[in-house]
C-alpha cells in the first residue's frame, strides 16, 4: 500500500512568510516537497474561497502564512486573515472536515528556521490526518462504479 | 437594508440531498451587504455543499448565479434559461426574493438557504442592528430621528421603563436604552421641551397586524 502524501498549499504573503521560505531556501534547509507554496501580496489577500477551493480541489491542507502580529506591511491584513480562517474553520466543522486542515501562521521574513518548522510540522499533522475526506469520497465513488 | 444570516449548513442539506443538480441563487443588494447571500456566500455555499456531497461519495452539480435583486420580475426571469436543468433552487436572497422565485417557477422546488432577519443598518462593518420596525406609520419626526418601536425592548412611546440603566436596557447590557438615546438626541437639537409631547396610543393597523400591506401607486400600477 504506498504511503499517504499529502498535499499542502500554503498562501505566503510576499513580504514576510515567502521571504521566510525563499531564506530558508538560501540556508540549505530541508522542509517537505508536500508543500506548495503560493505567493500573496498579503495574507489578508487570502479569501474564504480561495482556503475552500484548496480544500475542494483535493488539497489535504491549508496553511496561510502571514506577518507577526502588528507587522503587517498592509497594517492588518494578517488580523482579517486570522478572522477569516477562523471562520472557514467553523464552516469545515459544519460540513464534517477536520478544521485542522486549516491553519494560520505568522512569522517575520528573516525566520527561515521558522517556516521549515512550520513546515514539517503541518506536513505531519496532516498525514496524521489522512487524506482530505473529500478525495476518499471520489475515489470510492469511482472505484464502485468501476466493479459495476 | 434587509438582514438575514446563513442557515446551518446541515439544514440546507437535508433539503437538497436527493438532487443531483441545483442552482445557487445569490442577490446583489442587501444580502450582499451584510455578507449572507451575495456573490462571494454564493461561492462560499456551492464550495462547502459540493465538499460534503463528495464526501459522502456524490456528486452535485452546483450552478452558481447572482441576481441584482430577486424581489423584482424582471430579474428573476433571468433564471427562466437555467430552470429546466436543475433539480431544485437554493435562493440566498431574503425571504421576498424567494417568494419571487416561487411566483415565476411554480413547477420548480425552491429552498431559503437564509434566516430573514430585520430591517436595520450597519453600525461597523460586519455588524448590523435592528433600526426599523415597518410599522407603517413613521413617528421618527417626534422623537429626533431615533425609533422606539424598533429599538424599545417593549415598544414604548413616551419614555422609558424602571429597566432603564445607564443608558442601557435591562434586557441586556448589549442593548441601548432607545429612550436615553432619544433625551440625548432631543437635547443635542436643543428641542427636549418635545420630550413631553405625549405621543398617543399608536394605531396599530398600518403594521403587520393589520394583515399583509400592500402598496398601490396608480400613477405607476
Amino acid at each position: 500500500m504506498e504511503k499517504f502524501e499529502p498535499v499542502i498549499v500554503a498562501f505566503c504573503c510576499h513580504y514576510c512568510a515567502y521571504t521566510a521560505a525563499d531564506m530558508a531556501g538560501s540556508m540549505r534547509l530541508s522542509y517537505p516537497t508536500n508543500v506548495k507554496i503560493v505567493r500573496v501580496p498579503c495574507s489578508g489577500k487570502v479569501d474564504s474561497i480561495h482556503m475552500l477551493k484548496a480544500l475542494e480541489k483535493g488539497a489535504d491542507g491549508v496553511l496561510v502564512a502571514g506577518c507577526l502580529e502588528g507587522d503587517c506591511h498592509f497594517k492588518n491584513g494578517n488580523t482579517k486573515a486570522v478572522k477569516r480562517v477562523t471562520f472557514v474553520r467553523k464552516l469545515l466543522e459544519e460540513i464534517g472536515i477536520e478544521p485542522e486542515r486549516l491553519s494560520m501562521v505568522t512569522m517575520s521574513a528573516g525566520m527561515g528556521m521558522r517556516f521549515a518548522q512550520i513546515a514539517n510540522e503541518f506536513t505531519a499533522q496532516i498525514r496524521k490526518l489522512g487524506p482530505n475526506p473529500v478525495c476518499a469520497g471520489i475515489e470510492a465513488r469511482t472505484k464502485s462504479s468501476k466493479v459495476a | 437594508m434587509i438582514t438575514a444570516e446563513r442557515k446551518p449548513i446541515a439544514e440546507i442539506i437535508d433539503s437538497i440531498d436527493s438532487c443531483r443538480r441545483i442552482l445557487l441563487v445569490g442577490c446583489n443588494e442587501c444580502v450582499t451587504v451584510c455578507a449572507a447571500g451575495g456573490r462571494k456566500e454564493v461561492a462560499t455555499l456551492a464550495s462547502a455543499l459540493q465538499m460534503d456531497f463528495m464526501k459522502r461519495g456524490k456528486t452535485i452539480e452546483i450552478r452558481e448565479m447572482t441576481l441584482e435583486r430577486q424581489c423584482d420580475p424582471e430579474y428573476v426571469e433571468q433564471l427562466a434559461p437555467f430552470i429546466d436543468q436543475v433539480d431544485a433552487v437554493i435562493s440566498m436572497a431574503c425571504g421576498c426574493g424567494v417568494q419571487e422565485v416561487v411566483r415565476r417557477f411554480k413547477a420548480k422546488r425552491v429552498y431559503p438557504a437564509v434566516n430573514t432577519k430585520f430591517m436595520g443598518a450597519s453600525e461597523r462593518p460586519g455588524v448590523w442592528a435592528e433600526r426599523c420596525h415597518g410599522c407603517g406609520n413613521c413617528l421618527l419626526g417626534l422623537t429626533g430621528g431615533i425609533c422606539p418601536i424598533a429599538r424599545c425592548s417593549k415598544r414604548l412611546m413616551n419614555g422609558p421603563c424602571g429597566g432603564s440603566s445607564k443608558g442601557k436596557c435591562e434586557i441586556s447590557s448589549e442593548v441601548d436604552c432607545v429612550w436615553q438615546l432619544i433625551w440625548d438626541r432631543l437635547k443635542e437639537l436643543g428641542i427636549q421641551d418635545k420630550y413631553e409631547d405625549i405621543i398617543l396610543a399608536k394605531d396599530w393597523s398600518t403594521e403587520r397586524g393589520g394583515g399583509p400591506r400592500r402598496i398601490v401607486r396608480e400613477d405607476l400600477a
